[in-house]
């Protein structure tokens, strides 16, 4: 009989926020990145990897109705898990760091992607890129926050969060699409701007300024969507566009849970209800108008079927892009101010 | 016990106490500790006498200052959604809104008005830090269009004194909104090719930082203000070292180029006057008591004193702190 013991499930490590374990299955080398209310799943997961890992080594062995139960066992589980997910586990997932991120949506999304960098000031920005590409043979301008996907990008790109030199380049950039009538798609996925000492002296709150008074200046169609972290003012300053779209577990708020949680409750482990009180996720920002479509997501997050998240989003940029495509520049800037006046003037009955 | 003790004394000495002298004769400077009597403080417009520091300011206070002999007339504000996300951390918000009201005596956290300085017609905003910390909801985001689209009507210059921790987080993502929203106001300005003057006081941060009050034509600080996106304590849990004196003060922002001057509260109105008449191509402000033009009749009882209105006011020296 096999042995269905899991010992040999390494919880390797909790980390910092104490959201993420890293489950190592015996005999592979995947590693799968598990959030705290996964760890369920995890274990049956586990159990069905160590069963096959002990097939393979024993042939004999026949485990194959007893590791098919145990996947069915995980799926339902999945869909248990994330059939509703509250607001703080919206933000965990948001966060997930095998999540696609805006590098994996540039290069699956567009052609002849071509980066263009600096702010012509001071520096060039890795937590911000950006370019000309082609978006369905249409030329564009793509901006978006990149968070990295290993410890050593995650480093080269500050985990998203932008500097002033990002703000200003993606000024230089929403300029130059405006000049050349390039519409503009900007993917927004960051915990909020840098807060550095380098940071606020080279002015922080003064580009991130300007670049939302840039988004609501732009005489081209503005898109954009929240592939993850829509933290604050970082994502205000991309993300006051003509169409707004999020993901399914995407979130959008003025302050981290956490932060909210320390300044109104006084406990920063009271992110679960700060959380719940935001009205950060998706399915809210919908009613209140400041989501104008939600993409769905894979069962189980973007990060359980990246090809499929991509693929959703692409067709949703698409959808988008149709609508304003080609209408005049006065019009969209005109529609574009108008959305921003009416905002929330209906609360969450919009 | 009885009806003499309990209800007549009582009564007797509430009528006579009503005209008692205030309560707070005496405020002690939270900078130097000198005890500054009350008058000598208003009248200096809550600036210490001794070193200078600059305590808070009602946004009341400060428009009776500024406005030629303290007349101006408040522009109504459209009135959001009361709480939209039905907010609750440990109190209500609505209870929240309350308890500020009641003790600030105000609506909401940002006051609108219409006026002249200097004989200058004027519209006028400010946030009243002692209102929720300012905070930056649905009410202030219409205050401030409601400001521009009035200052656009009467073509006049906006002059608006920032004071705020941030966004309204009982607001949610709707408080953030205010940011385009204030941006699409300021631009309304612009457009109309209005000045925009920013004077941030202290504390001006967060989300309000980032938006209104640093895309003005001028911009403007009282000494020793704290402006900044990122609070203090925020950064040096970040990058775990200590920050250096004066960092994110008004001085230091003037430093690094974000600001145009830091002026002392006193000196402010003069110097305001002086910036928005050169940048409407008007002639100097006139000193001394002329008769006023037909149509501002209803300040004509406004004599203004020569120290008021220096005839050339400095442009570009930065003042020096006091």
């Amino acid at each position: 009989m096999a042995c269905l013991d899991v010992a040999n499930l390494a919880v390797l490590h909790l980390d910092a926020q104490g959201a993420i374990y890293s489950a190592n299955h015996a005999g592979e080398t995947r590693m799968t990145n598990y959030l705290d209310f996964e760890r369920p799943l995890a274990e049956i997961e586990g159990k069905a990897e160590e069963l096959r890992a002990m097939a393979r080594q024993n042939e004999e062995m026949d485990i194959e109705a007893e590791a098919v139960a145990l996947d069915k066992k995980a799926a339902d589980l999945l869909r248990d898990l994330y059939k509703g997910l509250t607001p703080w586990r919206k933000c965990q997932v948001a966060r997930h760091p095998d999540r696609p991120h805006c590098k994996d949506y540039i290069e699956a999304l567009f052609t002849e992607y071509t980066p263009l960098a600096g702010d012509r000031n001071f520096a060039d920005d890795h937590a911000v890129m950006g370019g000309l590409a082609r978006f369905n043979d249409q030329p564009v301008m793509v901006i978006g926050h990149e968070k990295g996907n290993d410890t050593k990008s995650r480093i080269e790109r500050n985990f998203g969060m932008a500097r002033p030199e990002g703000y200003r380049k993606a000024i230089r950039l929403m300029e130059m699409a405006d000049k050349f009538g390039l519409p503009i798609i900007t993917l927004v996925d960051t915990p909020g701007a840098y807060p550095g000492k380098g940071a606020e002296e080279r002015g922080q709150s003064e580009a991130i300024a300007r670049s939302t008074e840039k988004c609501l200046q732009v005489g081209v169609p503005l898109i954009s969507v929240i592939i993850g972290e829509g933290g604050s003012g970082g994502a205000v300053a991309f993300a006051t566009a003509n169409r707004v779209a999020m993901l399914e577990h995407s979130v959008y708020s003025v302050i981290s849970p956490e932060g909210c949680a320390s300044i109104l409750w006084k406990d920063s482990e009271k992110m679960r209800e700060a959380a719940e009180a935001l009205r950060l996720t998706a399915q809210d920002l919908k009613k209140l108008g400041v989501a104008d479509r939600i993409i769905p997501e894979p069962m189980g997050g973007a990060h359980r079927g990246k090809e499929t998240a991509i693929k959703a989003v692409g067709e949703t940029i698409a959808l988008m892009l149709a609508e304003i495509n080609g209408q005049k520049p006065k019009k969209l800037v005109t529609d574009r101010r108008k959305k921003y006046l009416e905002m929330g003037s209906k609360g969450l009955a919009a | 016990m009885n009806w003499i003790t309990n209800y007549v004394r009582p009564r007797i000495n509430s009528i006579f106490s009503r005209r008692e002298v205030p309560e707070n004769l005496w405020t002690k400077c939270d900078e130097c500790g000198t005890m500054l009597f009350h008058r000598e403080l208003t009248d200096n417009l809550n600036v210490c006498t001794t070193c200078g520091h600059h305590m808070s300011i009602t946004p009341r206070a400060r428009f009776e200052a500024l406005f030629d002999a303290g007349i101006f007339s408040e522009i109504s504000v459209p009135e959001p959604l009361t709480d939209p996300l039905h907010f609750r951390d440990q109190k209500k918000y609505p209870d929240r809104m309350k308890a500020a009201q009641k003790s600030t005596g105000e609506k909401e956290a940002m006051l609108v008005a219409t006026g002249d300085i200097g004989r200058t017609p004027i519209v006028a905003a400010a946030q009243d830090f002692s209102f929720m910390g300012g905070s930056m909801g649905m009410y202030v985001g219409n205050a401030i269009i409601a400001a521009a689209e009035e200052a656009v009507k009467l073509q006049r210059p906006l002059i608006l004194f920032s004071a705020a921790g941030g966004a309204r987080m009982q607001e949610g993502i709707l408080s953030l909104m205010q940011m385009p929203r204030t941006t699409v106001a300021v631009q309304m300005l612009k457009e109309a090719g209005l000045p925009y003057i920013v004077v941030l006081t202290h504390p001006t941060t967060g989300g309000v930082t980032a938006s209104y009050a640093m895309l003005g034509d001028v911009h403007i600080s009282e000494p020793n203000a704290l402006i900044c996106f990122a609070g203090p304590r925020v950064i040096e849990q970040t990058i775990r070292e200590k920050l250096p004196e004066g960092f994110q003060r008004a001085e230091y922002l003037l430093d690094h180029g974000m600001l145009d001057r830091v002026t002392p509260r006193p000196n402010m109105r003069a110097e305001l006057i002086g910036i928005v008449r050169m940048l409407l191509r008007l002639p100097p402000a006139v000193m001394g008591d002329l008769p006023a033009p037909a149509a501002e009749t209803e300040v004509a009882g406004a004599p203004l004193t020569d120290t008021e209105m220096p005839k050339a006011p400095p442009a570009t020296a930065p003042a020096t702190k006091k």
